[in-house]
């Protein structure tokens, strides 16, 4: 599945003018409030017609304004989770998961029982809407999408209308549903931690804009990108796969940056899992250092110093095959004499856990 | 139990529930569509639909019954046509009193239903055709069974107005004991009678039972709907 995107449409307070491409996985668009994001998921949906664009789903025309083509929304098969679920009222849960399967072509594809173990709803079949948390609401809203058999899954923000704990209790089944289902994912967002956990491409937004485009791993360790993300959620991420277990309760991860330890992950050995590390949670030294606390330390090498404009400089570092962000001041740089190609060792602070995709960590 | 009121009275009340239950439902499907267009679509001439349908509600009855005489009488461009063709005649009949009182009631309806779609989220509409449904299976299965409650509570009131039409029904179509001779037409009739204020009297009893009887109806009705709409 590729989806390719290229739009124009200008605003009352802003233009939009942009183009990207859409790999399988799950694409994030990340930008801030009003960058673009939901007219962008909109316009793909078909609920929004922009002045000029042409977006094509493998091979596919959706719209192009240029020959005046048009897939009414109702014909393209593309499942979308609205920030607020947008459940049928008048519907049970059973009804509303269903939904979609009228319309839906026959054929395979996960069923109603396979999803509604997935995302832990079985028990609220039938129920309505009305009784339902926020979380168990935008569950439904996910099943539902999914059971209508799209080609491609739209996202606008489904967590954003939710406190961290509900967050928290959906995160696990997002991942689930884009290792298990393996559907293609167009993930709208203005949090940085969603999109370290979930995404496999990154597309920048500022202004209506693209700032930057590409494979998750590389933007969240460009140190051009960071503040777009914010300072202090900049932060690049890792693949790791669970080794052993060890008796003092750690547990040994390989990654492709070196062995690092963890406490208690309690994973079957072999598992892959996503690691986050924050940029302000890595610290530089030159020598290896000794007497010193931290488990995580991983040799270095500096590819990249980006001296910001307050005290902090970033710092790109090429640790074995990965790519790591470290935020240091400015003054450390210059007291250490940091410069590119330096040999340099890095001190993990903190370091958090979320399962992989595993076809992506194949690659 | 029939016999307190007499026959010529029975008839009235009888042809006046036949009148008003056909004025309502034949109508019903044309309001839902009339409501549709005004809540949700744009279109050249939409104020000229708008106003057409509430001119009845302004005009005087006698007006509206005067027209319909123009327009539906057996000599009239349209009475013509049905009468010629289809042998469909308005005026003088029951099927005339019954047009009176549907188009005497239509903009209570169209008000009903229009105020219960401009009510639905049209998100919710648009969530229906990203999971595939077309324009008319989000009517079906998403927009009508919201707004149920509003054409429940517009069927309700068109049905009670039509019991009450009298100035454009005697005017169209006349005062025919067992024809054309509704309830209010049957009280007005017995009033130009002396004496006739006892018999008069007995139907408005009736007149009162049989709206308070709607109203309570429409009023259940429409919260049983509304409870089970509202998603709990």
């Amino acid at each position: 599945m590729t989806l390719s995107v290229a739009l124009s449409h200008r605003f009352a307070a802003f233009t939009l003018d942009l183009a990207f491409t859409a790999p399988p996985g799950v694409t994030a668009l990340f930008g801030r409030s009003g960058s673009g994001k939901t007219t962008i998921v909109n316009a793909v949906a078909g609920i929004l017609r922009p002045e000029h664009g042409k977006i094509t789903l493998d091979g596919l025309t959706l719209l192009d304004t240029a020959t005046g083509q048009t897939l009414p929304p109702h014909r393209r098969r593309i499942g979308y989770v609205f920030q607020d679920a947008r459940l049928f009222p008048h519907l049970t849960v059973r009804q509303n998961l269903l939904y979609g399967r009228w319309f839906a072509p026959a054929g395979d594809g996960p069923g109603l029982a396979r999803i509604t173990e997935l995302l832990g709803i079985a028990p609220l079949l039938s129920r309505r809407p009305g009784a339902l948390s926020g979380g168990e609401r935008q569950r439904v809203a996910l099943g539902r999408a999914i059971l209508s058999k799209p080609r491609l899954l739209l996202m606008d923000e489904p967590l954003a209308a939710l406190d961290e704990e509900r967050k928290a209790e959906i995160l696990p089944y997002l991942e689930r549903l884009r290792d298990e289902i393996g559907l293609p994912i167009l993930y709208v967002s203005h949090s940085a931690a969603e999109v370290a956990r979930l995404a496999t491409t990154i597309v920048l937004l500022e202004d209506g804009r693209i700032a930057a485009s590409g494979p998750a791993a590389e933007i969240l360790s460009d140190p051009a990108t960071a503040p777009i993300f914010g300072l202090r959620e900049a932060g690049a991420i890792l693949s790791a796969r669970v080794e052993a277990q060890e008796g003092d309760g750690l547990t040994r991860l390989a990654t492709p940056a070196g062995p690092l330890w963890l406490p208690r992950v309690l994973r079957p050995d072999g598992t892959p899992l996503r690691l986050r590390i924050l940029a302000q949670d890595v610290m530089l030294a030159l020598e290896r250092p000794q007497g010193i606390s931290a488990l995580n330390v991983l040799p270095a090498t500096i590819s990249e110093i980006r001296i910001g404009e307050g005290p902090g400089a970033l710092v790109r570092l090429q640790a074995g095959e990965a790519a790591l962000l470290a935020r240091i001041t400015r003054r450390s740089a210059a007291t250490l004499g940091l410069h590119k190609g330096q040999q340099v060792h890095a001190v993990l602070k903190a370091v958090s856990v979320a399962q992989e995709n595993v076809g992506a960590t194949a690659g | 139990m029939t016999d307190w009121l007499s026959p010529d009275e029975w008839r009235a009340v009888v042809l006046s529930l036949r009148v008003s239950l056909w004025a309502t439902l034949a109508s019903l499907p044309l309001g839902v569509l009339v409501a549709h267009l005004l809540a949700r679509r744009q279109f050249p001439g939409k104020q000229l639909l708008n106003g057409l349908v509430h001119l009845p509600l302004i005009l005087p009855p006698v007006v509206t019954g005067y027209l319909l005489l123009l327009t539906f009488g057996r000599k009239g461009p349209v009475g013509g046509i049905l009468d010629q063709w289809f042998g469909i005649v308005f005026a003088f009949r029951w099927t005339g009193a019954a047009l009176a009182a549907a188009i005497m009631a239509f903009p209570l309806m169209v008000r009903a239903i229009r105020l219960a779609i401009e009510a639905v989220d049209p998100k919710l509409e648009q969530a229906a055709a990203t999971l595939g449904a077309s324009r008319p299976w989000v009517f079906a299965t998403v927009t009508l069974p919201l707004i149920l409650p509003g054409i429940i509570a517009g069927a309700i009131l068109a049905f009670a107005k039509a019991m009450g039409e009298f100035g454009a029904t005697i005017t169209f179509v006349s005062n025919i004991p067992g024809q054309t001779q509704t309830l209010p037409s049957a009280i007005y009739a017995f009033l130009q009678v002396p004496g006739g204020e006892t018999q008069a009297m007995r139907l408005v009893l009736v007149a009162i039972a049989v709206a308070m009887t709607a109203l309570l109806l429409s009023e259940w009705v429409s919260r049983a709907v509304a409870r089970r709409i509202a998603g709990q």
